[in-house]
């Protein structure tokens, strides 16, 4: 780690400097109309060599999954391969135009085509639309259909949609931003969702439930069809959220569990990297009863040849063109590499590498729920006097790992939520574990090294309360 | 942890406080200390009408943004326009100038169903 702290280019600015040397003009001077020119900006003046350096200085603090593990949950942070960076980058790909029209993007089309064909396989689904940019993109498209398909059927009183109060914190927003309201169903005292409340829950205004599965804890929703079963005899919908189907893929496919529509994040398990805000993907799958209500155009072949179509009662473009494109080549390239048993092995090693740390970790740091975990887990990090959660993520900074995502779901108190993925092999899962049971013997013994953590960063502990109450968002030289 | 005993108490660590017939909202201090350092407060309008249950804003700390549910129904008739600048009265005293709303209740028997502060002392453990 650079421990040296880099200026802000303002403060590297000196009077005069330049960046590049403009011959002289051969044109006359137009004068700016009076009050549009002013005398001086306050933007920084720089020569090529010092704004080279600043900015490679700052990328080289950066920390990336490149560097070192990164066990965010709920955000499957895993090592993308660098083949599906080529594929994205080939000249074929990068230079098509989106208004080149079908004939000349037949090869596009055909990925688009051959893509959805794989991702309806693997969540058991009749149609799927590459078109959301992100995963909460995708949940809004779904929830849209779920309205439509509603609408068509004269339901319109069902304005309610249930969420568990273990599902992703997007679900809420989601259904609000396409008009309906929202009722947490509670989880029972195993992490699964609580069928008594659920059951007093529908009635003939539920327009359907959002599912996480496996959810925020890291469980499996294990009556996943029952639950299903009990809403659609109510004449609800199920949505599913499938932001952590790195557990499931090749082994559980959602779409014949029950679940009518559902999305999956590309960026997250098929293999785009992501945590910089973008570019993601957020497919949408759908029953073939829910199929004719995607968002369009979806890739189709005809006659021998690809085209663009909007389905029969489409809720309509929700991106320009094709969606994301770079990230559906990489999510292709990564599906033809694995092929279905490297699918089956991503779920059963992202499972596999989280119970180990689990099982290492849990004596030290105590779980909400005692069970076997899929692909995260949640514990919790109070686990001295005066020592918090925030405290042991710090501390694990100076250890030089990424800290895990804490405080979330927020029903686990202190929670301390660990997705290690499938691309850490035994030794780094090891090494991390080593770490926190390190720091859990500091916590007991030397506490004070935990709040002054981090102390191997350029700078430490950051004031996130000043931070949040009274936020400076502008340099002022 | 203090106990407000001139208050009644909603599951969701709501206070609701009569004065002089109108009710008076604000969170348990039990709840700031749950939530941590709070940096945000979203408020209804004045002379909105909400249900008891119904949320009527939200809170936000450096942890997680929470709902706020009416502990009863009725208009409100004054907000506490000092969260804006300084959220941080919530923490510092949850029960007196970290008040939230003031609300001219729909019906007082709402208040018989929400908890006493001896019942809700005992639910969050303090008694």
């Amino acid at each position: 780690m650079n421990l040296i702290q880099e200026p802000l280019a303002f403060e590297l600015s000196s009077p005069g400097l330049v960046g590049c040397a403009l011959p002289a003009s051969d044109v006359p001077a137009a004068e700016l109309p009076a009050g549009l020119a002013r005398e001086s900006l306050a933007l920084p003046e720089l020569d090529e060599l010092t704004v080279v350096r600043h900015f490679t200085r700052l990328s080289q603090k950066n920390y990336s999954i490149d560097t070192n593990f990164y066990p965010l949950g709920s955000c499957t942070m895993k090592y993308n391969p660098k083949a599906n960076e080529a594929a994205a980058s080939a000249a074929g790909w990068r230079g098509a135009h989106p208004l080149a029209g079908d004939a000349l993007t037949q090869g596009s089309l055909e990925l688009i085509c051959r893509l959805q064909a794989s991702l309806a396989e693997i969540g058991g689904f009749a149609a799927v639309s590459l078109q959301p940019a992100a995963g909460a993109h995708g949940e809004f498209s779904g929830v849209l259909m779920i309205r439509d398909y509603l609408r068509a059927k004269g339901q319109t009183q069902r304005t309610t949609i249930l969420i568990p109060d273990s599902a992703h914190g997007t679900n809420p927003a989601s259904c609000t931003m396409a008009g309906f309201v929202t009722k947490t169903i509670p989880s029972g005292r195993d992490g699964n969702i609580d069928l008594k409340a659920l059951a007093e829950a529908l009635d003939d205004t539920v327009a359907g439930i959002m599912i996480t599965n496996p959810n925020t804890v890291g469980l499996f929703e294990r009556h996943i069809t029952k639950i299903a079963r009990m809403v659609h005899e109510a004449g609800g919908l199920v949505y599913g959220d499938g932001a952590n189907m790195n557990a499931l893929t090749g082994v559980f496919k959602p779409g014949k569990s029950g679940i009518d529509v559902m999305h999956f994040n590309l960026h997250k398990t098929f293999s785009t990297p992501h945590g910089g805000g973008g570019p993601g993907a957020g497919m949408v799958g759908a029953v073939k009863e829910l199929a004719p209500y995607l968002p369009g155009p979806i890739a189709v072949r005809k006659g021998g040849k690809y085209a663009l179509a909007m389905p029969e009662k489409s809720i309509g473009k929700v991106k320009a063109f094709y969606g994301n494109f770079g990230v559906l080549v990489r999510a292709y390239a990564y599906l033809r590499m694995e092929g279905a048993d490297g699918l089956r092995r991503i779920a059963e090693n992202s499972v596999l590498n989280a119970n180990y740390l689990r099982a290492r970790l849990e004596k030290a740091y105590p779980l909400k729920y005692k069970k076997g975990c899929m692909h995260e887990f949640v514990a919790m990090g109070d686990i001295a006097p005066g020592i918090h959660t925030l405290d042991i993520a710090k501390r694990l900074i100076d250890y030089g790992f990424h800290p895990p995502t804490i405080y979330f779901p927020l029903i686990v108190p202190e929670a301390l939520m660990i997705e290690p993925t499938e691309t850490e092999g035994k030794r780094q899962l090891d090494a991390f574990a080593d770490a926190l049971l390190a720091i859990a013997e500091e916590a007991r013994t030397k506490p004070e090294l935990l709040h002054a953590a981090p102390s191997t960063t350029p700078v430490g502990r950051l004031d996130e309360v000043a931070a949040a109450r009274c936020p400076v968002l502008c340099y002022r030289g | 942890m203090s106990i407000d005993a001139n208050a009644k108490y909603a599951a969701s660590h709501e206070y609701a406080r009569l004065e002089g017939g109108i009710v008076v909202v604000g969170i348990s201090d039990h709840a700031q200390a749950e939530l941590g350092d709070i940096v945000f407060v979203e408020l209804p309008a004045v002379g909105k009408t909400i249900a008891a249950g119904k949320t009527f804003g939200t809170v936000e700390s450096v942890k997680a943004a929470s709902d706020l549910y009416m502990p009863v129904s009725g208009t409100i008739v004054a907000v506490n326009e000092s969260l804006q600048g300084d959220p941080a009265l919530v923490n510092r005293e949850p029960h007196a100038g970290g008040w939230m709303l003031k609300v001219q209740p729909s019906s007082l028997a709402e208040m018989d169903a929400l908890m006493s502060a001896a019942d809700y002392a005992k639910t969050v453990g303090e008694a």
